[in-house]
């Protein structure tokens, strides 16, 4: 044979594209050429390819060896293909018998002793495979369990490049591969998160975060440092709903790439991200040099994201989160192209409410200027606030507080959360919206949604007066429908929760 | 270089002129030199010029003798071949393609040399 064929996976965004890789070997001087835009890491499998087969006792240094990896337009990164570029240059020196791995995929790393090691993003790259039409996949022993997760995938674990050869040689030879069944890597039992019983106080903070949960709606907490904004926020993932499974897969998909995973289990959770404030454009929505990767917009999908000190992002770090508030997924353009990644999260913005953060109460202590104070909370303003429903003033907390009961914990949060939920899509059921905060203005003022001119009648008034604007007017509305979700209540939203809807919109916290 | 490498190499170069010779091409020059290197043997090859390098190892301890032959040493042959057609317009006359080979020669402490020939590298 002087012509070697298998199938490997290279990243593109989230998916996989399958990719056929041929190995030709000639005589002539020695060389080994890949071809088929390699990154520079693709490129180095060569070197890893040589002496992984040499230590096998197969020499390529004699050869001239062309590896073609096609689609040749498509760029190529990392080392995932070095297993199949192998695998292909076995079947050139008559190691392997062609027909048992023309359609077979092979993912991983070589070491140069010929192990087999893992690497990031195998749950995309397995799952592209399967929807290929390949199942047959060899993948890196550490990474099997991760990769049994794809439903329809036979994955075949590979420890070495030895013990994969030998494998093949055994099928060629008529005897079945013993191949262990992997089992799909377990859910870890739930981390001990945060819980909302926890919490001192915060009765009205607490409300806002449950209602946050229940209907998907953006989140502003303001207030003075200590009060306990940050400590709310990192209790939201504990309220929400589970992932469901398509949701997990992606979002395992994506954690994976990132190489965030922890024992290449499904991610069940909703992911928690709070970035710190001096976080770059690209950290945050993705991008990078040769290699695009998915950022932390992307890393809280199905999650939740949390701007701590919001104000201190640079302006065009906070822009740059118009996009996947709007479409639920960023799109990284770059000279070699572009890539989508989904960013389907809940904002949760936290604020000290001046620079100094003293400016509650009567600001005794405060030494900030007015034009500063106005200044900060500007920063803000605009198109940013504009997608967020809620606006909640977190008070520091008083001794009273202290000795009031505890308050729900968790569990029987989530247990509303999931109810109020559950009435949504019930509701929304024949829309492409799940949740309230999804649903677009309009569609809540127009029939069969249109509440009754009674219902409506406080909010008629402030937006005659002026207080209120069309868009505050919706976020409103929506509010108030996932209040009335909250409650149990069947019909539409009433005065009283309208009413309550406009105390929890509060006022412009930014000026 | 040492005497030694020196003498190793003239030896592979008389071998492979011989196998050469005994292959059917006629010797047309040897160790022309010019200010990009030294080409070791032309010869003809029918109605080819062959420009040929010649690589001598006496063991395999640090890679065939082909693989000392890589993309630099291949581009700086091409060069030589035609720095040596430009200076010899009456001999290359005639020749309708132009060749670049490259003959390892393994010569072994024991046994007889190991001759290994890769015709038209230069492609």
């Amino acid at each position: 044979m002087t012509l070697g064929v298998t199938r490997g996976v290279a990243l593109d965004g989230i998916d996989g594209a399958v990719v056929a890789i041929e190995v030709d070997v000639s005589s002539g001087l020695p060389a080994f050429a890949i071809g088929g835009l390699p990154d520079a890491a693709c490129r180095q499998s060569a070197d890893r390819v040589k002496a992984a087969s040499a230590n096998l006792g197969v020499s390529l240094s004699q050869c001239r060896v062309v590896v073609n990896l096609s689609p040749a337009w498509l760029p190529k990164t990392g080392s995932a293909l070095d297993l199949g570029i192998a695998v292909a240059t076995l079947v050139t020196r008559d190691q392997i018998a062609p027909r048992l791995v023309e359609d077979v995929v092979h993912i991983g790393e070589l070491g140069l002793d010929g192990t087999v090691r893992p690497v990031r993003g195998v749950l995309p790259l397995v799952l592209a495979a399967v929807r290929a039409g390949y199942p047959d996949v060899v993948v890196p022993a550490a990474n099997a369990a991760e990769a049994a997760l794809v439903r329809g995938a036979k994955v075949v674990a590979a420890e070495s490049l030895a013990r994969l050869l030998a494998r093949y040689q055994d099928l060629a030879k008529g005897d079945p591969a013993d191949d262990p069944r992997i089992a799909p890597a377990r859910e870890p039992a739930p981390a001990s998160m945060r819980d909302l019983g926890d919490i001192a106080g915060q009765a009205e903070a607490r409300a806002a975060l449950e209602v946050a949960a229940a209907g998907g709606h953006h989140l502003f907490l303001v207030g003075p440092p200590g009060a306990g904004k940050t400590m709310l926020a990192e209790c939201l993932p504990s309220i929400l709903p589970p992932l469901d499974d398509e949701q997990a897969l992606q979002v395992t998909a994506i954690h994976s790439i990132l190489g965030a995973l922890e024992d290449g289990a499904l991610v069940r959770r909703p992911p928690f991200v709070a970035p710190h404030h001096d976080a770059s454009l690209v950290a945050l929505v993705g991008g990078g040099g040769s290699q695009i990767r998915p950022g932390l917009v992307s890393k809280a999908h199905r999650g939740v994201l949390m701007l701590d000190e919001a104000p201190e992002f640079k302006r065009g770090v906070l822009q740059s989160l118009r996009q996947p508030l709007e479409a639920g997924e960023v799109v990284v353009a770059r000279a070699r192209g572009s890539v989508r990644y989904p960013a389907r999260f809940q904002l949760v913005l936290a604020a000290n409410p001046c620079p100094c953060g003293l400016s509650f109460g009567k600001a005794r202590n405060c030494r900030c200027r007015s034009q500063q104070k106005r200044d900060y909370l500007s920063r803000l303003s605009g198109p940013l606030l504009d997608r967020i429903d809620l606006r909640v003033v977190v008070d520091s907390v008083g001794v009273t507080d202290l000795a009031l009961p505890r308050g729900d914990d968790s569990a029987t949060v989530a247990q509303r959360v999931r109810q109020a939920r559950g009435a949504q899509e019930e509701r929304w059921v024949a829309y492409p919206w799940k949740l309230n905060s999804e649903v677009p203005g309009p569609r809540l003022r127009e029939a069969p949604w249109r509440l009754a001119s009674s219902a409506v009648a406080d909010l008629d008034r402030e937006l005659d007066l002026g207080v209120l604007t069309l868009r505050g007017y919706d976020r409103v509305l929506r509010l108030a429908w996932t209040l009335t979700d909250l409650r149990g209540g069947a019909g539409a939203p009433t005065r009283d929760d309208i009413g309550a809807a406009l105390t929890m919109r509060g006022q412009d916290v930014a000026a | 270089m040492g005497q030694h490498n020196r003498a190793v190499g003239r030896y592979g170069e008389q071998v492979a002129a011989r196998y050469l010779i005994d292959a059917g091409l006629e010797i047309v020059d040897t160790n022309w030199r010019c200010e990009f290197g030294e080409v070791d043997i032309v010869a003809r090859d029918g109605d080819c010029l062959v420009v040929c390098e010649v690589k001598t190892r006496t063991s395999e301890a640090f890679g065939s003798p082909i693989e000392a032959v890589h993309g630099a040493k291949a581009a700086r042959l091409r060069r030589l071949a035609g720095a040596w057609v430009a200076a010899h317009p009456a001999l290359a006359r005639g020749a309708a393609n132009l060749r670049i080979d490259v003959i390892g020669v393994l010569r072994p402490r024991q046994g007889r040399s190991q001759i290994t020939h890769l015709t038209g590298i230069g492609a």
